[in-house]
């Protein structure tokens, strides 16, 4: 194991034991990220499902596609992508620091519970209709107020953790984490400003209106993108890429530029979601200039990320979890290239309102932010539980293709079905009118939509198998756990 | 310059590192935030844009509650096919008491931002039911629940939250708020009071029934509001244009 040599000087250098490590907690923040995922994906496949057949909505307020929405894109962002980050970035901040997590056991089982109790607060709440009506925003006030607590305990155990360290640099994997935690806070407070109509009252209204209200949201919605499924995502490639390739990061420097560039740049570029709205053309001329520019960080992080496999290349035939993390970073690149793209004026006329936007998001979402993880967790649960084999490298293999077939399907669609139907919209006959309805272009766009169904349901097969093989790869009854023994000391 | 900077002094202090992140994520949000508040074509007041009436607003309620932004813009913007097909392109003031702003993201649906008064209330309110009678090619989920009472007990509550984040509701609004919702959705009952108190407001019996108030009423007479306040015949082009 890649750990040995450290633990063993560690271990020479005071007595230090594996089990010093909190990892208990994060061990149920690995589960809790493959059933959210799960629960996530599944819940996508149901809304993808109704938009091709719209009786799937099945007559019940709970479950028409305005409700479930929310639900799949908060099960996903904040459940999955959020657990995989609690999970990585604690088990990485120890490691990398040699440091107990601060707060110890407890800190980590409250940071557990605490989030999971955020996310069936969020979720019950949508399924009732409570909402703030604010994308990937919409937990109502008292939801809110409690991952503030969450998340400054966080924030606390994490630069706690860093506060103890005993390497005297911290690891760039933390830069990012550190920065992720640091402006989810800002963000999430900033967007959530809001006054409950009495305090035993669920219904809040917010503190800014119309072209503000449109503003902050973007700045945190844009930004959520950018630092919760970014931002913290990248620490997550700059700690498993190189153990997984057991080679050190490509470059030192491209790493400083990275993390500076990134997370300057990113705060800007909200406003390319509000063109030709009535948000001020200034404004929105910066939103773009910014996103065009974040493509180079963007992909200077993906050059340092794959360069960092520079003779271990090989590896990528036999590591099937490496091999997720790897096209993760591929992904990463093409939507981070789609995305300045789109938020150039002139095409987002074309593709604003229309599935391109969707198509964009899932190339993201289930490219970068799916297979970073899955690759994290191939690699983390064997080691998490004290084992050292995965149960079965085939099943892997068959989640990749599957996923990556997934993938294909779910953003080709999307790519027709969004210029089709933003070239439908503007399309004129020979005698100056409009040549389409609106409805004509929604009828159009169902084979399409049948198309990422079939495309949805072949990645959450694949996290299906992902989860049966992790559960193999950890089932055996641990009665010598491995991880858990004090190491020799010679 | 860098001969001298290392990198290695801001690695090596987590205070130091967290401090000069969170004023390079501040620098972008503040620059695009504040101005917003202060910039004239942003805070612009246009005649005719006044508070919800408490029917619409708690109409507008249910549209954050069903999530129908999830499908459904209210932003028109400025080319030719959206002035053809949803007419004059959406302005700042017309959301200026909008808490939240509901202008969407994506258009499953067509833009609602001046859907008012282009179909008759039955036609609203049979859509709702069931979306498909009327147009067999829509993917809309039925919505024949709002057909229940509206619970408004809370609706002086609601009028007050909106006031204490700078709706300009005054104290009458506030009083009668109740009144004023029971009076918009019931034809027999006296309109003078709430019509007073709210200009170009409609009263009608939304849903087709005016014995009780309904959720549908609420919903439909929000939709049926939108895009009607500003006359865009009275208001000259240099009133509206955008900077």
């Amino acid at each position: 194991m890649p750990d040995g040599g450290q633990a063993l000087r560690l271990a020479a250098a005071g007595g230090w034991r594996q089990d010093s490590y909190v990892d208990g907690p994060i061990r149920a923040m690995a589960v809790a990220t493959i059933f959210w995922g799960i629960v996530g994906f599944l819940v996508g496949v149901v809304i993808a499902s109704q938009l091709a057949f719209p009786l799937l909505n099945l007559d019940l307020e709970w479950t028409t596609f305005g409700r479930l929405r929310p639900l799949h894109t908060s099960a996903v962002i904040f459940a999955f992508g959020g657990n995989a980050l609690l999970c990585t970035s604690l088990y990485v901040v120890q490691r990398t620091c040699r440091a107990r997590l601060f707060g110890g056991e407890e800190m980590g089982w409250f940071l557990f519970a605490g989030y999971q109790f955020f996310i069936v607060m969020a979720a019950v709440g949508y399924l009732l209709g409570v909402t703030q009506g604010k994308e990937y925003a919409e937990p109502e006030w008292y939801v809110d107020l409690w991952l503030v607590v969450v998340w400054v305990s966080y924030l606390v155990a994490f630069g706690g953790t860093i506060l103890r360290r005993a390497e005297p640099h911290i690891y760039v994997a933390n830069w990012f984490f550190l920065a992720f935690i640091i402006t989810v806070a800002l963000l999430h407070i900033g967007n959530n400003v809001a006054l409950p109509l009495t305090i035993g009252h669920a219904k809040s209204y917010g503190l800014a209106s119309g072209v503000q209200d449109a503003m902050i949201q973007w700045w945190y919605g844009h930004n959520a993108v950018g630092f919760f499924l970014t931002a913290g995502f990248l620490g997550i490639m700059y700690y498993f890429i190189p153990k997984q390739a057991e080679r050190p990061v490509y470059s030192y420097r491209l790493s400083i530029v990275h993390f500076w560039s990134l997370i300057f740049l990113y705060i800007w570029a909200g406003p390319h979601h509000l063109h030709y709205t009535a948000l001020p053309d200034w404004a929105q001329t910066l939103g773009m200039v910014f996103s065009i520019m974040l493509w180079m960080p963007s992909w200077g992080g993906m050059i340092n990320g794959l360069m960092t496999l520079s003779g271990a290349w090989d590896k990528l035939r036999t590591d099937p979890g490496l091999r997720f993390s790897v096209a993760a970073v591929g992904f990463y690149a093409m939507a981070t290239f789609e995305g300045p793209v789109m938020s150039v004026k002139a095409v987002n006329a074309l593709s604003h309102y229309t599935d391109w936007t969707i198509g964009h998001v899932h190339s993201g979402a289930l490219g970068w932010n799916g297979f970073i993880t899955f690759g994290a967790l191939y690699w983390l649960v064997p080691r998490l539980w004290g084992k050292t084999e995965l149960y079965s490298k085939k099943l892997a293999e068959w989640h990749f293709w599957i996923a990556t077939l997934g993938i294909v399907l779910y953003i080709t669609a999307m790519w027709v079905s969004g210029i089709m139907q933003g070239l439908m919209w503007r399309s004129y006959d020979a005698m100056g009118f409009l040549q389409y309805s609106f409805v004509e272009t929604v009828a159009a766009m169902h084979p399409y939509y049948v198309i990422r169904m079939l495309g949805g349901v072949l990645y959450l097969s694949g996290a299906v198998l992902m989860a049966y093989n992790l559960w193999r790869t950890v089932r055996p009854a641990p009665a010598a756990l491995p991880a858990s023994q004090p190491l020799a000391a010679e | 310059m860098f001969k001298k900077f290392s990198h290695a002094l801001i690695e090596k202090n987590l205070i130091l590192m967290g401090v000069l992140s969170l004023i390079t994520v501040s620098i972008g949000g503040l620059v695009q935030i504040v101005p917003l508040f202060a910039v004239e074509t942003t805070i612009e007041r246009v005649e005719g844009i006044r508070p919800y009436t408490p029917l619409e607003l708690a109409g507008r309620d249910i549209y954050v509650r069903e999530g129908c932004y999830t499908c459904h813009s209210q932003m028109i913007r400025p080319f030719r096919d959206e002035a053809e097909r949803y007419g004059h392109y959406s302005l700042a003031a017309e959301s200026l008491y909008d808490h939240p702003f509901q202008w969407g993201s994506k258009r499953t649906g067509p833009d609602l931002a001046r859907v008012g008064g282009r179909y008759s209330d039955d036609w609203h309110s049979a859509h709702l039911r069931s979306p498909r009678d009327l147009v067999p090619e829509s993917v809309m989920p039925p919505y024949a629940f709002l057909d229940r009472p509206l619970d408004y007990r809370d609706i002086a509550a609601a009028l007050r939250g909106q006031r204490a984040v700078g709706v300009p509701y005054t104290d009458a609004m506030i009083a009668n708020a109740a009144a004023d919702l029971e009076a918009q959705a019931r034809p027999e009952m006296d309109p003078a009071g709430f019509a007073g108190r709210y200009a170009n407001a409609r009263q009608s019996a939304f849903d087709g029934d005016g014995r009780t108030v309904t959720e549908m009423d609420a919903l439909v007479a929000y939709l049926q509001m939108l895009g009607t306040l500003v006359r865009f015949g009275d208001v000259t082009p240099e009133r509206v244009r955008q900077q």
